[in-house]
């Protein structure tokens, strides 16, 4: 039979699709790629900086001369990576690359694609692989390849960054991928629901139960130590009635969303009243778990139809 | 420790923000800054080179999942070659960020600081980002106000107060913002009415007592004894400054009036020495992103008795001529930017003790509290300003 292990885990991945207003030098910068053109900026002494900065990085004024530089250059140093990631330029082993653009005075990061570490050397010339589809994001540049046959360098040409269609927002997905363990308590916690029994844990110090338990007193600061079954039922302390369908939540509007003290317990836990119209949900109504099968939490609590609690007898846990 | 004579004195010399609106799609988070930043050094008549340090706050990364935007932003706040920091306390952050910088300048670390707060919410989504999908927890929630609005349930049970009370905050503070150029928030033709038939979202609590989500940035301008003498325009001084905190969630926990709240303010009005706030101060801007937070944080003040701040509200002692104006520029209600938020009610306290609130200004301000909460009611920050300097 295998182990189970003390502690739960679980995947938790975390994705959203981020957008950026550009502002008018990231909005030029990102334009120009789409139209195979690479825009840097001058900074007040005279440096050409590539990708540009909107605010000069010594002075810290508006900066907004946009020169073009070639689409050659030279790398400045460089690090293989060997096992190329999820959203990563290039699907193959690359080198990551810093790129200094012929007439520009600072260094690009992006890939190269070269067959290995022995073909990759800093000084060595390099030119932008443009992507067949472009859409004015970095990913324009698909990116560099080695180029022997490179002209020389240029000098960097005034231009005045206006591009038809001008791109003025991008959107930037970010995803992180966690494990998430909430904790020995909290496992202990989950492993007696799955029997359909809430046991929540008593601070040593200032004998609170707390449900459900996270294996410390906030208040004491020490470890809770026993572990104390509460409930099942309990008493609404207080609620509210929830008008607005959440997105990815499976639960039909409106419900009532309570705070609900479980008898012995010392602070109140979250859950949904149901079995009764919403609009006769109150403070002190005593309500019980309705389990579903497979369920990890009771559905929802239901009214025991008991008399409701005395406002005196719970209102030290709103 | 804290002996208020071996500080150095702190002044607010310049003020900016930027016009709050739901989405400046023509600037990047660089320019955002920029604008209110560069405001405040017009205000008090320098330039980046005045500025010793950067104090930086906002709410969490993850709310326009830029990491450390800090860094980035250096460039745009002039700091490259300075100290720049980054305060971090949820909703709270805009009041702590300028507190770390009054801190600075009060302790002689540094004698200039700028101090600023934003929020870019049009490119985040932050009532998904505060109701992540944790595994092994139970979807509920809907958003901040679905976490407060039981709270405020509780406020109306405990007090007796009238369930109209809540409405009457919101078209107060709705009509401030009327006279507050720099507001989000402008109903022209808001009426009671309206507010009281607005969509109920999470009862108690209807859709026009709920704040708005903005994009927006204030900073400020904090300096010594000797760079407020040289201020081209009357200074506010800072009386007295406080953070406190506490768990989100404890056995004996008072959400209603958090315990960190009052010791916060206690501890300003001990600083400032104020014996009886409800007369002796003339303008508070508190941070209420719900309407009902209003009489709920009076009585967490000490402005009123507990279960007496409703009273307050309804007899009008709230409203901009009344005898102690709350969120004379139309508050969290009509612009919330979320990270400037905090910065907001503390830069609006020192416009008033200025004089230079313009349309929004409480005749001869002569003391203000700017406040501001965050996180599940478990952070605290607070400042008192004066037209005079403490030593006065």
């Amino acid at each position: 039979m295998p182990e189970v292990p003390e502690v739960l885990t679980a995947p938790l991945v975390v994705e959203f699709p981020f957008t950026r207003s550009l502002g008018p030098v990231q909005s030029a910068f990102l334009t120009g790629l789409r139209e195979r053109t690479v825009l840097g900026v001058t900074c007040q002494d005279g440096r050409v900086l590539v990708p540009p900065v909107e605010y000069d990085p010594v002075t810290a004024e508006e900066l907004s001369d946009l020169v073009e530089v070639a689409p050659t250059g030279t790398v400045t140093t460089w690090a293989w990576n060997p096992g190329p990631r999820r959203g990563q330029p290039l699907r193959t082993p690359f080198a990551w690359v810093l790129v200094r653009l012929d007439g520009a005075d600072s260094a690009l990061l992006h890939a190269l694609d070269a067959p290995g570490p022995d073909a990759v050397r800093t000084g060595m010339r390099v030119r932008i692989r443009w992507a067949a589809e472009r859409t004015g994001a970095i990913t324009d540049i698909a990116c560099f390849e080695p180029s022997d046959d490179a002209p020389p360098a240029t000098a960097p040409v005034p231009h005045d960054g206006e591009f038809a269609d001008p791109v003025t927002g991008i959107t930037a997905p970010a995803r992180l991928d966690y494990t998430y363990a909430p904790g020995r308590a909290q496992s202990r916690y989950l492993r007696a629901l799955a029997d359909r029994r809430t046991v929540g844990e008593r601070c040593p110090a200032c004998r609170k139960v707390y449900v459900p338990p996270r294996g410390a007193c906030p208040t004491c600061g020490v470890a809770t130590d026993a572990q104390v079954e509460v409930g099942p039922r309990g008493t609404v302390t207080t609620f509210c009635i929830v008008n607005i369908k959440a997105k990815n939540l499976d639960i039909e509007v409106p419900y009532v969303y309570a705070h609900i003290a479980l008898d012995g317990a010392d602070l109140a836990l979250h859950a949904r009243i149901g079995g009764i119209p919403y609009d006769r949900v109150r403070m002190g109504l005593r309500v019980e778990p309705v389990w579903t099968e497979g369920g990890r939490f009771p559905d929802h609590y239901r009214p025991t139809g008991e008399p409701d609690a005395d406002y005196d007898s719970y209102k030290e846990l709103i | 420790m804290s002996n208020a004579a071996h500080k150095e004195p702190v002044a607010v010399v310049g003020i900016g923000q930027t016009k709050h609106v739901a989405a400046r799609r023509d600037v990047s988070l660089a320019g955002l800054v920029r604008e209110a930043a560069r405001r405040a050094l017009d205000d008090a008549e320098l330039t980046w080179a005045d500025i010793d340090a950067v104090v930086i706050g906002k709410a969490p990364d993850f709310f326009e999942g830029v990491m450390m935007p800090e860094l980035y932003l250096a460039d745009a706040l002039g700091a490259v070659g300075k100290p720049v920091l980054r305060v971090h306390t949820a909703g709270s952050v805009g009041g702590s960020t300028a507190l770390v910088a009054t801190n600075l300048v009060a302790a002689r670390v540094h004698r200039t600081v700028l101090t600023l707060a934003f929020e870019k919410q049009s490119e985040s989504n932050a009532m998904w980002g505060l109701s992540l999908p944790i595994p092994f927890q139970q979807p509920l929630l809907a958003g901040a106000g679905g976490f407060f609005a039981p709270h405020v349930r509780a406020y109306m049970r405990r007090t007796g107060a009238p369930d109209t009370v809540g409405s009457l905050v919101a078209y107060k503070d709705r009509r401030n913002a009327l006279k507050n150029p720099y507001a989000h928030l402008h109903e022209e033709d808001i009426t009671l009415e309206k507010v009281q038939s607005s969509p109920m979202l999470w009862d108690p609590i209807r859709y026009s007592e709920t704040c708005p989500s903005s994009d927006g940035a204030c900073a400020m301008v904090l300096t010594d004894r000797a760079g407020a003498a040289r201020s081209p325009r009357p200074a506010a001084w800072v009386h007295g400054g406080a953070m406190r905190s506490e768990p989100t969630l404890f056995a004996g926990k008072d959400f209603v009036s958090p315990q960190a709240g009052k010791d916060c303010a206690a501890d300003v009005y001990r600083q400032a020495g104020l014996t009886d706030p409800r007369r002796q101060i003339d303008a508070v801007e508190m941070y209420v992103p719900f309407s009902w937070y209003e009489p709920m944080w009076l009585e967490n003040l000490g402005f009123a008795e507990e279960g007496e701040g409703w009273k307050l509200t309804e007899a009008g002692v709230t409203a901009l001529d009344g005898d102690l104006p709350v969120n004379p520029s139309g508050g969290v209600l009509s612009t919330n930017p979320i990270g400037a938020s905090g910065m907001l009610r503390f830069a609006e306290a020192a416009l008033q003790v200025r004089g230079q609130a313009g349309a929004h200004q409480v005749e001869g301000a002569r003391r203000a509290l700017g406040h501001a909460y965050g996180g599940g009611s478990q952070f605290f920050s607070m400042w008192l300003v004066g037209a005079d300097s403490p030593a006065a």
